[in-house]
């Protein structure tokens, strides 16, 4: 019993830590290049953008779409892992 | 044919196509009127999300008000895409765990309380209802404009649509309409955004059309943000408005994306949370599609606006400005009689003004295209807003037969539930329907605000329910309420009682009401720990129960019990 709930406490712990490099991520990309950042990143230019506008109109938005599918990926892994998937 | 017959025959077609299912799924029992009796695939899920989550907002205006807003724009691409990034790594697999049907559901027995539970069908329905006023009122515009119908009869024919996959088939209807609702809207929206691309940038797919060369050689964002300037405007691609204020509404709509119950309720629909995870990622997928192709289409119909008007003689205008002058959303005055179109910024000089729904609505006719693509354009709007307003209206019967009747009277057995349901699922449509008809003058205020009450009430508890053993019911409902107390009287005093102030040097820290949600969260947030500090801890069944939810395993289907 008492090992069952140290395995759930280990099984949280490394959620929250995949929950924070994720989050991160998603922080960096959206307010960070996106928005905080917008203006010296436009000194560059990726493919006819300035890099600060293409991360707000655009690169943000995919790397959304990647985040939540490697969290999908990794919590399929953990859930295993730990013996708490479903079937 | 023209336009007009080609407009009622896919709008026709389209509707056709909705009733069928709604005969096909009926609903026969509470667990199917309430979540499709938690049997619905990821990727089915995933498209009915993007239906449901797309209204008539982002499909008609949201290229606009980026045509416009430039950079600034990037607020809405941002804010209504990222919050599916919270929604999947901090709420829907665990509220699928959770295992019932609605939002105060869960506040419900998370905080134990019958009060913590009706402050949040309050929230609930009062988001709800501002939205589907708007959806509603929505569906009037497209009627009225493209089949030359009177705004009233365009609503009660929605009305009459929704009315029949929402009250039958409930949320079981309402999935399979919104798949296929999601189809139509996303074809609606791609085609003529693909065609545009091409002409103007050689490129067909819209994304990368928006970095292209023009046909002279010159980068379209180059050649826009120079033909801006000339005209007094400023860049296109940089920003105007304020650091912080752009924060604050990315944040606000990102969280309030996050906390609207009729978005979450979906992720009760599918089998196990696993599912509820990926499903999440391919809602974000179908959304981001037309996410990303929408700032292509606001610049290219900026440009494509400027280019055919700009300097032009007012006798020699392109077609479309006539017949669009015609709906009031576009108008010429040569004020200086020189027999031109200035299009300037100032508003002394300007002689065009242009509504931003021209932007996707007329973009069929501005860049010539065949007529079947209006009607396109025309049966995908719809698309959009009856995908929301069901979704909304569903949401609404719920917190009425669910989270009022049956917390009072647990008896009554699933037959009268199921007609109760039914019965408030009319009875909102029928009221949407009246404010879609007679808006109040606030609808149109509101409902951008929706968000932030929803960032500002439901957001935090859910998240601090699940993630902190130790909130209890006390800090849940002080929380709730100071954040939305907060905001609304934030909104209220910038929208309604001293409009006139509503201007950056006014605002508090220079966060305007739309970003103000934002602030609201972090105070619930705030006060939520603060009381639940001084308070006991919530009952140890409920700190289990915070246990259970927190692994997958052992999700049966969504119940009541």
């Amino acid at each position: 019993m008492e090992a069952q709930k140290q395995k759930m406490k280990a099984y949280w712990r490394k959620n929250l830590q995949t929950l924070v490099i994720l989050l991160l991520i998603w922080f960096m990309v959206s307010f960070g290049f996106g928005i905080l950042l917008a203006e010296p990143l436009n000194e560059y230019n990726l493919g006819g953008f300035k890099l600060g506008f293409w991360f707000a109109q655009q690169g943000s938005i995919y790397t959304f779409v990647i985040l939540i599918f490697v969290y999908v990926w990794r919590m399929n892994r953990l859930d295993r892992e730990f013996d708490v998937n479903e079937e | 044919m023209d336009i007009l017959t080609w407009t009622y025959l896919l709008v026709g077609l389209s509707f056709a196509l909705y009733i069928g299912i709604a005969i096909w799924t009926r609903a026969g029992s509470t667990q199917e009127f309430y979540v499709a009796g938690g049997g619905v695939s990821p990727l089915a899920n995933g498209m009915a999300t993007a239906a449901d989550w797309m209204s008539a907002a982002s499909f008609i205006s949201m290229a606009g008000i980026i045509s416009f807003a430039g950079y600034d724009g990037s607020v809405y691409l941002m804010g209504w895409t990222g919050g599916y990034v919270l929604l999947a790594l901090l709420l829907a697999p665990y509220l699928r765990k959770f295992g019932k049907f609605t939002v105060p559901d869960f506040v419900g027995d998370r905080y134990y309380s019958h009060t913590a539970r009706i402050v949040a069908v309050i929230c609930a329905l009062f988001i709800s209802f501002t939205y589907v006023a708007g959806q509603m009122r929505g569906v009037g515009i497209v009627f009225s404009r493209y089949l030359e119908v009177p705004i009233e009869w365009g609503v009660v024919i929605g009305m009459i649509i929704v009315f029949f996959y929402a009250v039958m088939g409930g949320m079981k209807g309402i999935t399979y309409t919104q798949v296929a609702q999601y189809c139509v809207l996303i074809f609606a929206y791609m085609v003529p955004a693909i065609f545009i691309s091409m002409q103007l940038t050689g490129n067909p797919i819209p994304q990368m059309g928006l970095g292209g060369d023009l046909a002279d050689g010159t980068p379209l964002l180059e050649k826009l943000d120079g033909v801006l300037a000339e005209l007094g405007f400023s860049e296109y691609t940089s920003g105007r408005k304020g650091l912080t204020d752009m924060l604050m509404i990315t944040l606000a709509l990102m969280v309030g994306t996050a906390g609207l119950p009729h978005v979450i309720v979906r992720f009760f629909t599918v089998p196990r949370v696993k599912d509820a995870r990926l499903s999440a990622g391919y809602a974000l997928v179908f959304i981001a599609i037309l996410y990303t192709t929408a700032p292509a289409v606001a610049a290219f119909g900026i440009f494509n606006t400027i280019e055919s008007t700009s300097e032009k003689e007012v006798d020699a205008l392109p077609s479309w400005i006539d017949t669009w002058e015609k709906t009031g959303l576009i108008s010429v005055n040569d004020k200086n009689g020189d027999g031109r179109v200035q299009y300037v910024a100032d508003p002394v000089e300007n002689e065009l003004t242009i509504d931003r729904d021209i932007m996707v609505l007329a973009s069929p006719e501005i860049a010539k295209l065949p007529n079947w693509v209006v009607g396109l354009v025309a049966a995908g709007a719809m698309a959009a807003a009856l995908s929301t307003a069901a979704g909304l209206l569903l949401v609404i019967s719920t917190s009425v037969s669910r989270d009022l009747v049956k917390t009072f009277k647990p008896e009554i057995s699933e037959k009268k539930e199921l007609r109760i349901a039914r019965l408030a699922a009319a009875g909102a449509v029928i009221l949407a329907g009246y404010f879609g008809v007679n808006p109040p003058g606030f609808v149109a205020q509101v409902v951008a605000f929706a968000f932030g009450l929803a960032a500002a009430s439901f957001f935090p508890v859910i998240i601090l329910g699940i993630f902190s053993t130790r909130i209890n019911k006390e800090g849940a409902i002080a929380g709730m309420l100071s954040g939305l107390i907060f905001t609304l009287i934030y909104i209220i005093y910038f929208k309604f009682i001293s409009p006139e102030t509503n201007t950056e040097e006014f605002w508090w820290l220079g966060i305007s009401p739309e970003g103000i949600g934002s602030v609201g969260m972090m105070i619930n947030f705030l006060v939520c720990f603060g009381v639940s500090k001084v308070t006991p801890p919530p009952p140890k069944e409920v700190q289990e129960m915070i246990q259970e939810i927190r692994i997958p395993r052992g999700a049966g289907k969504a119940s009541g019990h």
